[in-house]
């Protein structure tokens, strides 16, 4: 192992880092690659266990004498915790632990929020914790933990949290120190401006929203010694495991993380959360196993949020389109605590060849939880602005939307001036455009009373991972093998991806492959699954060991042969002369009789190419009908195209596009955690009022991939899935919103409610007569 | 609705606890004997009290469909029914769908169209599902829609879990290309 220093990008922030790498590399797949097993549509390798209920989620572990905890939580946004009485709790049959800001030590979760401090700083914040027999012990405990608060004036918009005066979040104001406001700056854009021959200034709101993973956050955690077993619903064992050692002053091999499926994360599930520290803390403090599950209300107020945003966008062109200038603001919430805010501005500085770019992210304070990732951090939010401006321009410079974006394409990357290493965005308009029927005519609206539109926007991401990270391979002695890998899957599939590309280098069967993830103490460092980098970070790692597992085998078979090992190669499981040649021996009767032994193949992931940016891309059509008498939008049509390098599973590549894209329809049209600007309570902490979209609400998702490998990228020519199809769907649906009804909604959600102020607030101004179902009505005489 | 229990003109209600009280629960032919409290859950006496987890809890208020099981073959949420109003009735889980150790052909639809994320609704949709199919044995694909629309999922799996149910009623869960050719339904609509 050598020192190396690389650049990896995560989640819209590129950085320098150091990794331990052997300097092994496996021979590339190439894009001519003839390949069997990756590639191939084939069944999730988990499905069976989800499908008849087996799947181990850490809500259904049980443990021999678990307890089952319960947390207090606060009542206001923001309030001094005076007294805590704990009295009628403790003295309750069944209870055996009451933890407070009074009795639990002084912890610091990574996000920068403290348990129990004696100040809370949002509605929801944990004030004290119960373990019980059973869960209704631990909830009636709670109930009677007697609490006195002195309430404090509280702020949840960041725009008003931003202003003079504002209720203070923090003791030291605001705005957390630092680079705040994040500001960025090419070229000149005054002279941009004064360059333009025609200029778009917009503002731009987007909601609190809430990741509502159906696994909640949860764990169950217990202690044989000194030595610390949490069983958490997380996407990454790695960091939980690195945290808690550090939290508990424990050495990081007397932890043990495990996630075996996980139930959604979606970004908040990336850090160690209260819901294990608490755990971990009843569990020392009773000697028992300890389960905590967030019920529903806490998941919606207390696991972080893709915070708010107030944006505003200034666009200057010439009348053929090119850009002069793009200034981006954002003021971005961070939740209670907190300092690193998520990239709004970034699609603004890289997407387009502008000369004269200014972005400024102010990030505030706010009395909400901490602010967490949220698939697509930061530029789902911008580019609702960004797209959003971009059609406007397009429309005032009577250019076709696509046409518009083509003219303003890079080559380079604009910010650090380097080629990409694939952006085939050309290839994904025309795909895109062709699938949607973009230049075909619109059809006649389905009802006279409806409106028909349609729409597009761009995606820009990263997603081409990077070091660390590592895999071991062991093989078995009846030729299958074991795929150790630190990385989990949270749903999207990396199980079935990695067993892919594990068994086409090995040359073994798929069914003969098992991955085992979300092991902190059984695997090799993996990373956290989040930044659409699973497959690109650990892809190219399984890889290298399998490759060195496979020379292993081949050596062993040339032993056995008599036979030089160049001359032979595994297909299938079997050990043949050459790729067409015979099958002269299975591995299994290769390896059986030399049993017992081990043999292990280990993998490390490469640095990243020097010189490039590694990005992905994509392009969302959207088709809808308003109807405006009531402001539905009814979605006709939603082709989504991305570029993720090479399709490793089809299916679940599919899958991922079209649950991205849903999630974005939710983020489009309905989702929204409403928060009682004279309480700072959430008023739908639910599902009930949170809406998330169902079955009937959706269209068909068409997901089309660009085909293009970047053979550049890293060994596997793959580059990341997870975010991208989430990030571009808000502008496409607001753009043709835009189009059917000739206004612009720039907040989110767009409501029916919003659309029909919208709708009658032009009426207002123009005086225009829209022609409605009664008009038509009266029309025809009735 | 019926009145409430014990007002003027109701039947009289046999008042049930404080504490445990006695509850047989036929749950995948096996009939299990407890005692429950009055107002423990179904969703809390199959996963806690009986360790059939494979039944979930997402929102615990009968909003998500995520806790569908069968009760005497009619779909409920277990979050919203107690236990003790299953007393003697016959319930159906994801576990008890299998037969003779081969999958339910929806189950194998699932499977086999991906319609399967994280995997945390899917018991509750495919509870769901087969209620319908019991009820709608050729249904539309706008129907099949309609009728789902009580199972929420996070990941957003819908197009495939509607063609899995496609799949299973069409032809008993038999391989077909549609779902190797997963953008055929969406196609064929318009």
């Amino acid at each position: 192992m050598r020192i190396f220093r690389t650049r990896v990008e995560f989640e819209g922030r590129e950085y320098e880092e150091e990794t331990l790498w052997s300097g092994a590399e496996p021979p590339p797949w190439g894009p001519e690659a003839e390949l069997k097993v990756a590639g191939r549509a084939v069944a999730r390798v988990d499905a069976v266990d989800k499908v008849t209920g087996r799947a181990r989620f850490t809500e259904d572990v049980v443990v021999p004498g678990m307890l089952y905890a319960a947390v207090l939580r606060s009542p206001h946004a923001h309030a001094r915790v005076r007294r805590v009485d704990t009295r009628r709790a403790v003295s309750l049959d069944g209870v055996r632990a009451v933890l407070y800001h009074g009795n639990a030590p002084s912890i610091v979760l990574p996000n920068g929020e403290p348990i129990f401090d004696r100040w809370v700083r949002y509605y929801g914040q944990a004030v004290a914790a119960v373990a019980a027999t059973t869960e209704e012990r631990a909830r009636e405990g709670i109930a009677r933990i007697a609490v006195q608060y002195e309430t404090y004036p509280f702020v949840t918009d960041p725009d008003q949290a931003a202003r003079e005066g504002a209720p203070l979040v923090q003791p030291c104001g605001n705005r957390p120190a630092g680079h705040n406001p994040r500001v960025y700056e090419r070229g000149d854009p005054r002279q941009g401006e004064q360059e333009a021959e025609v200029l778009i200034e917009q503002e731009f709101r987007t909601p609190v929203v809430v990741h509502q993973c159906f696994e909640p956050h949860c764990a169950v955690c217990w202690w044989d010694g000194a030595e610390l077993t949490a069983w958490t619903s997380t996407q990454a064992v790695h960091a939980v495991a690195d945290a808690l050692a550090a939290v508990f002053g424990l050495p990081r091999n007397r932890v043990h993380v495990r996630a075996e499926a996980i139930g959604g994360g979606f970004g908040s599930k990336q850090h160690l959360g209260e819901e294990v520290v608490l755990a971990a803390l009843l569990a020392r403090q009773t000697g028992c196993p300890i389960k905590l599950s967030l019920d529903r209300d806490a998941e919606s107020v207390a696991t972080g949020h893709r915070e708010a945003t107030v944006q505003r966008v200034r666009l200057g062109a010439r009348r053929d389109g090119t850009l002069t200038l793009i200034d981006h603001r954002a003021v971005i919430g961070l939740g209670a605590y907190g300092r690193e805010g998520m990239s709004v501005t970034g699609p603004s500085r890289e997407l387009y060849r502008c000369p004269n770019v200014h972005t400024e992210e102010l990030f505030t304070y706010t009395n909400l939880a901490p602010a967490r990732a949220f698939r697509g951090p930061g530029y789902t939010e911008g580019l609702f602005a960004l797209e959003s401006a971009m059609d406007d321009l397009a429309r005032r410079l009577r250019l076709d939307p696509v046409e518009l974006r083509l003219r303003n394409l890079t080559d380079d990357e604009p910010v650090g001036v380097r080629p990409y290493s694939s952006k085939p965005l050309d290839t994904i308009y025309r795909i895109g455009a062709a699938a949607a029927g973009w230049s075909s005519p619109k059809p006649a609206p389905s009802r006279p009373w409806r409106r028909r539109g349609r729409g597009m926007a761009t995606q820009i991401w990263g997603g081409g991972g990077g070091p660390p990270a590592y895999a071991w391979i062991r093989l078995e002695p009846d030729g299958t093998a074991v795929v150790l890998v630190g990385s989990q899957d949270i749903g999207t599939g990396t199980r079935t991806a990695l067993a892919q590309i594990a068994a086409e280098e090995l040359g073994l069967p798929l069914e003969s492959v098992r991955v085992e993830e979300g092991d902190s103490l059984y695997t090799p460092y993996g990373p956290t699954s989040a930044g659409s980098q699973t497959v690109s970070s650990i892809g190219p790692a399984v890889q290298a060991a399998a490759y060195q597992a496979r020379t292993a085998l081949l050596a062993i078979a040339a032993d056995r042969l008599g036979e030089p090992a160049d001359s032979l190669v595994i297909r299938e499981g079997a050990i043949c002369h050459g790729t067409a040649g015979e099958r002269r021996l299975p591995i299994a009767d290769l390896l059986r009789p030399l049993s017992p032994f081990a043999l292990l193949g280990q993998g490390d992931r490469g640095p990243n190419p020097v010189g490039v940016a590694i990005r992905t891309f994509g392009a969302h059509f959207a088709e809808v009908e308003v109807d405006i008498e009531t402001g539905e939008i009814f979605l006709v049509r939603l082709v989504a195209v991305h570029d993720c390098g090479r399709v490793i599973s089809p299916l679940q590549a599919r899958s991922q596009v079209a649950g991205g894209v849903i999630q974005g329809i939710g983020y489009s049209l309905t989702e929204e955690l409403v928060v009682d600007p004279s309480t700072g309570i959430a008023l739908n902490p639910n599902l009930q009022g949170y809406l998330l979209p169902t079955a009937a609400d959706v269209p068909g998702i068409e997901a089309l991939f660009s085909g293009e490998i970047d053979s550049v990228a890293n060994s596997l020519g793959v580059k990341g899935l997870g975010e991208p199809p989430i990030i571009a769907v808000a502008p496409a649906i607001a753009n043709a919103v835009a189009d059917a009804l000739g206004i612009r909604l720039a907040n989110l959600p767009i409501t029916r409610a919003r659309i029909l102020d919208a709708l009658q607030r032009t009426r207002e101004q123009t005086g225009a007569r829209i022609r409605t179902r009664s008009s038509d009505r009266s029309a025809r005489g009735h | 609705m019926e009145p409430a229990p014990n007002a003027p003109g109701a039947r009289l209600v046999k008042v049930k606890g404080p504490g445990p009280v006695p509850v047989c629960l036929r749950v995948n032919d096996r009939l299990y004997c407890l005692p429950l409290e009055p107002r423990c859950s179904l969703l809390d006496a199959l996963r806690q009290h009986l360790g059939l987890t494979g039944t979930k809890r997402v929102c615990n208020l009968g909003e998500c469909g995520a806790c569908t099981v069968l009760l005497d073959s009619r779909p409920i949420n277990a979050c919203i029914t107690l236990a003790v109003e299953c007393d003697g009735r016959s319930i159906t889980t994801i576990e008890g769908i299998a037969t003779d150790g081969r999958l339910d052909p929806l189950q194998e639809a699932f499977i086999r169209c991906d319609a399967v994320q994280c995997g945390f609704c899917t018991p509750g949709q495919i509870m769901a599902a087969r209620a319908f199919l019991a009820r709608n044995p050729n249904p539309s694909e706008e129907q099949i829609r309609r009728a789902m629309a009580g199972n929420l999922c996070r990941c957003g799996t819908y197009d495939q879990i509607v063609q899995a149910v496609r799949l299973a009623c069409r032809d008993g869960g038999a391989p077909s290309a549609d779902c190797g050719r997963p953008d055929a339904a969406a196609r064929r609509r318009r």
